[in-house]
């Protein structure tokens, strides 16, 4: 299939989502397929990979190549998919408990090694499939069946993580505003390196504070802020750490951090290899004399 | 067997054990003499107590044995350690400025030769060489020509310049002419004759990733630990001359799931790991089995549960590898039985996991990992490498696996149950896949149908794997005898020269060493026919002993250990003497 000629609706999968009435994973998954078509990817080339939870069912109804794996470790698979064939447009999905919570760890390994791959987070502050449990991005004092007053622990900032991991893209965006958060996943995309895009994705049947309404009236779009620039370290520490204040847009770029790729020369597509052993091959058991 | 000389030089960790061990197995190897090695060491970097022990002999070894016939001592606890293996023509090479022979308490009839090791060292131009210049008494003792040293000195510090291996040369020197001129009464004790054969000398980790280099692996992710780490640092450096890559992962979850992230994007892909790394990967096993992704994972075993003992010896993760992990999924194992074998194994691992779309544990233990062995070289002929990828579809077959809509369908159910596959890039073959139970697209369902039809097909696949593969055993002693011995994985040399052990009053025995777990030979006919049956095992419980009873529905006898020591040549020819009688 010709890049040219792909349309978002290519990306679409002939499955409709279970998500619910509202879910705000409509219009993050709206955005990502957009932004694919957007940048000249298509299908064919494209892998998505998902983990368990709301956003694990991505890769249902996106149309491309795909893996919905285990919790917590769709960043692993991404990173060896993505050093297995350097051609693939990867694309890892998930949610804020597999993100943050079970898959810390990956997370913030994934970001100082740095691989191409571009990071979408649907983060909506609650456990929503197994029916509004405390997640880690939850606010300390949100009420819920294994909280009921509240987790009382400070969120996890994972802005501040990925920074703090050595991050070269660090975004955020919100899925309702279908236009910044297409603009910014195509961004993200483009980024030559590890790309997180932690978006809001309210969930409307279990979080009844982090809710469309509060994020309309309460994020900064960083686009619109003239004296905002992206490259300069200190100025997206202070917003990323700003207790005040959430913003939306890429709050950080490091345009010349050397990706994965670049640092160990990995850039040919393992998947071709010969009929026999490869040549040079005698040359291994030579080495035992 | 009677011409094999077993020597071993031992001292603390950070006292240069290993590599001195190196040099000398290396040097007989190159001087045309078979070598089996073996390595006593504990989980610490300094102090204690670890060994590097060498059997050979001009015919080939594949055991050790209880009896030690030169001992480098660098600590008065290696005499300790050694002592039941130390007879009366044993010579035991020391430092008196470091240990006082009388402190060791050896046996009055063991020769104690005490070399001046550090002074020596220094006048060859440093005390660093002090196990070099060991090296060298020892030719004078075994009457081995010290040129034979030369070359592997120049291989193991021709790195570090001229000047470094020159020093090093006289340093064997200097040692093998004072034992020449202060014990010259003494004479060399022993005569290790040399001949004109070439042979290689590897252990079993490093020959497994030699074989999967061979195999057309080429990714890797892996995280440290004992024993498999060899294998990861073998790849290393090595792998991406042929177009690949090892990834040090962040942990054993992200190390499998790496490898299989590589394997959708159609690569040949392994891990490798020893049991606490397997329990953690078994989640990811599941969704690598259910999403029939080809994958080899080997597992190195060692001492569990838990942490165990990580530097010892053991068999004891058979079940877990055949039932680890909720929920049924077929998975295929299989258990080289020699360092020769892990290279053999290691493609045929990386065959059957593409050809049957199937995860495969490829398991090899800690006393085959770290034993070096020599072989011919055409043992490893790059050759006869051959490379089957199964169903992988391109582009121009892609429409064949298409249904009515033009979507690919990654799980077909088809007769022989092995379903095309086709990679990320192929036009037209865009599908999911998922560890939740899927339809024929990789779709989620719980259709109480298409759930029976999925399960049936992914155990289809075992038994084309049965109708298609030769699935057998290697077979040893006396084919007609009414003994059976029953041997997996790395037993299978100690058993074979166990035989030599076995007088003519002793039973007649048949040994039958299988490589093949799952799926596995029938051995109902050889046990049957046997009047009795032993199954040797390094673990406590007997788990291959269980399936093998489970297969023929007979008891057999068994022989455990489960001290995590190596299984030895002479101890297990009286232990099976006995089982027998």
């Amino acid at each position: 299939m010709s890049s040219e000629n792909v349309r978002f609706t290519d990306f679409k999968s002939d499955k409709q989502p279970t998500w619910c009435p509202g879910c705000g994973d409509f219009g993050t998954m709206n955005g990502m397929m957009k932004a694919l078509a957007e940048t000249g990817n298509s299908p064919d080339d494209t892998f998505v990979v998902a983990g368990i939870g709301c956003s694990g069912k991505i890769g249902t109804y996106m149309r491309s190549y795909a893996l919905h794996g285990v919790h917590g470790r769709a960043l692993p698979v991404g990173t060896g998919a993505k050093l297995a064939n350097p051609n693939l447009e990867v694309m890892v999905a998930g949610g804020d408990g597999d993100g943050y919570s079970i898959g810390a760890g990956h997370f913030i390994h994934a970001v100082r090694r740095n691989v191409d791959i571009t990071y979408v987070v649907m983060d909506n502050r609650i456990y929503g499939l197994t029916k509004g449990q405390a997640s880690p991005t939850s606010r300390p004092d949100f009420e819920t069946s294994t909280s009921p007053d509240g987790p009382k622990q400070p969120p996890v900032n994972p802005l501040a993580l990925a920074m703090a991991a050595g991050g070269s893209f660090i975004a955020q965006s919100f899925s309702s505003d279908a236009l910044r958060h297409q603009e910014i996943v195509e961004e993200a995309i483009e980024h030559d390196g590890f790309s997180l895009v932690n978006t809001f994705s309210p969930c409307v049947t279990f979080n009844d504070v982090d809710t469309y309404d509060y994020f309309r009236d309460s994020l900064v779009d960083l686009s619109e802020d003239d004296d905002y620039d992206r490259h300069d370290y200190d100025q997206a520490k202070d917003a990323i750490l700003d207790a005040d204040k959430e913003y939306m847009g890429v709050l950080y770029q490091d345009e010349d951090s050397t990706p994965y790729h670049e640092a160990h020369g990995v850039t040919e597509n393992m998947a071709e290899i010969p009929d026999g052993a490869p040549d040079g091959a005698t040359d291994l058991v030579r080495e035992f004399y | 067997m009677h011409d094999d000389l077993n020597w071993a030089i031992g001292g603390e960790a950070g006292d240069g054990i290993a590599s001195t061990g190196k040099i000398f197995a290396q040097a007989l190897s190159r001087a045309g003499r078979h070598v089996f090695t073996s390595k006593d060491f504990a989980s610490r970097i300094r102090g204690g107590y670890t060994a590097y022990k060498v059997r050979t002999s001009v015919d080939q070894v594949q055991s050790v044995v209880d009896r030690l016939d030169i001992l480098i001592a660098l600590t008065e606890r290696t005499v300790d350690e050694n002592l039941d293996e130390l007879h009366e023509n044993s010579v035991v090479i020391y430092d008196g400025d470091r240990t006082e022979f009388s402190d060791f308490e050896a046996p009055g009839e063991v020769t104690g030769l005490d070399v001046p090791l550090k002074d020596l060292a220094e006048d060859a131009g440093g005390a660093i060489m002090r196990n070099i210049v060991a090296l060298g008494a020892v030719c004078a003792v075994a009457d081995f020509p010290i040129e034979n040293l030369d070359e592997s000195l120049e291989k193991r510090f021709g790195g570090k310049g001229e000047s470094i291996v020159e020093n090093n040369k006289q340093a064997a020197r200097l040692g093998a002419e004072y034992v020449e001129e202060e014990y010259a009464d003494e004479g060399p004790r022993y005569s290790l004759e040399t001949t004109d054969e070439d042979y290689v000398l590897l252990n079993g980790d490093e020959a497994i990733g030699m074989g999967a280099i061979a195999a057309g692996c080429r990714f890797y992710a892996g995280y440290p630990i004992t024993p498999a780490t060899d294998v990861m640092e073998y790849l290393t450096g090595r792998i991406e001359q042929f177009g690949g890559h090892v990834v040090q992962a962040e942990d054993e979850l992200a190390a499998i799931n790496m490898a299989l992230g590589a394997a959708r994007a159609g690569a040949r892909s392994m891990t490798a790991t020893s049991g606490p790394g397997i329990d953690l990967m078994s989640e990811t096993f599941g969704l690598v089995a259910t999403s029939e992704t080809p994958l080899v994972v080997a597992n190195v075993m060692r001492s569990g549960p838990s942490t165990g003992m990580p530097t010892k010896q053991e068999q004891g993760d058979l079940n877990m590898m055949l039932k680890g992990g909720h929920g049924e999924i077929p998975r295929f194992v299989l258990a080289p039985t020699s360092v020769a074998e892990c290279f053999h194994k290691t493609v045929e691992a990386f065959n059957l996991a593409e050809k049957y779309q199937i995860p495969v544990y490829l398991t090899a233990d800690l006393s085959m990992a770290v034993t070096e062995r020599t072989y011919a070289p055409d043992e490893f002929d790059m050759d006869e490498v051959e490379i089957d990828r199964g169903k992988l579809v391109d582009e121009d077959e892609i429409s064949a696996w298409q249904n009515e809509n033009d979507q690919f369908k990654p799980h077909a159910v088809t007769a022989d149950g092995v379903s095309p596959r086709a990679v990320p890039g192929t036009e037209g073959g865009v599908h999911m896949s998922t560890g939740l139970e899927h339809d024929e697209l990789g779709r989620r369902t719980e259709d109480t149908d298409v759930r029976v039809e999925q399960v049936d097909k992914r155990y289809q696949k075992v038994d084309t794997a049965r109708e298609r593969e030769d699935f057998d055993y290697r077979e040893f002693g006396d084919g007609d005898a009414d003994n059976l011995v029953i041997s997996w994985g790395s037993n299978e040399g100690t058993i074979v020269e166990a035989l030599d052990y076995l007088g003519e009053d002793d039973p007649d025995v048949r040994v039958v060493s299988v490589p093949y777990i799952y799926p596995r030979p029938d051995l109902t006919d050889e046990v049957q026919a046997a009047d009795q049956v032993v199954v040797v095992e390094a673990n406590a419980t007997g788990q291959f002993a269980d399936i093998v009873e489970h297969d023929v529905l007979e008891r057999v006898g068994r022989i455990n250990k489960y001290d995590g020591v190596d299984f030895k040549a002479d101890e297990l020819a009286d232990e099976i003497t006995e089982t027998l009688a």
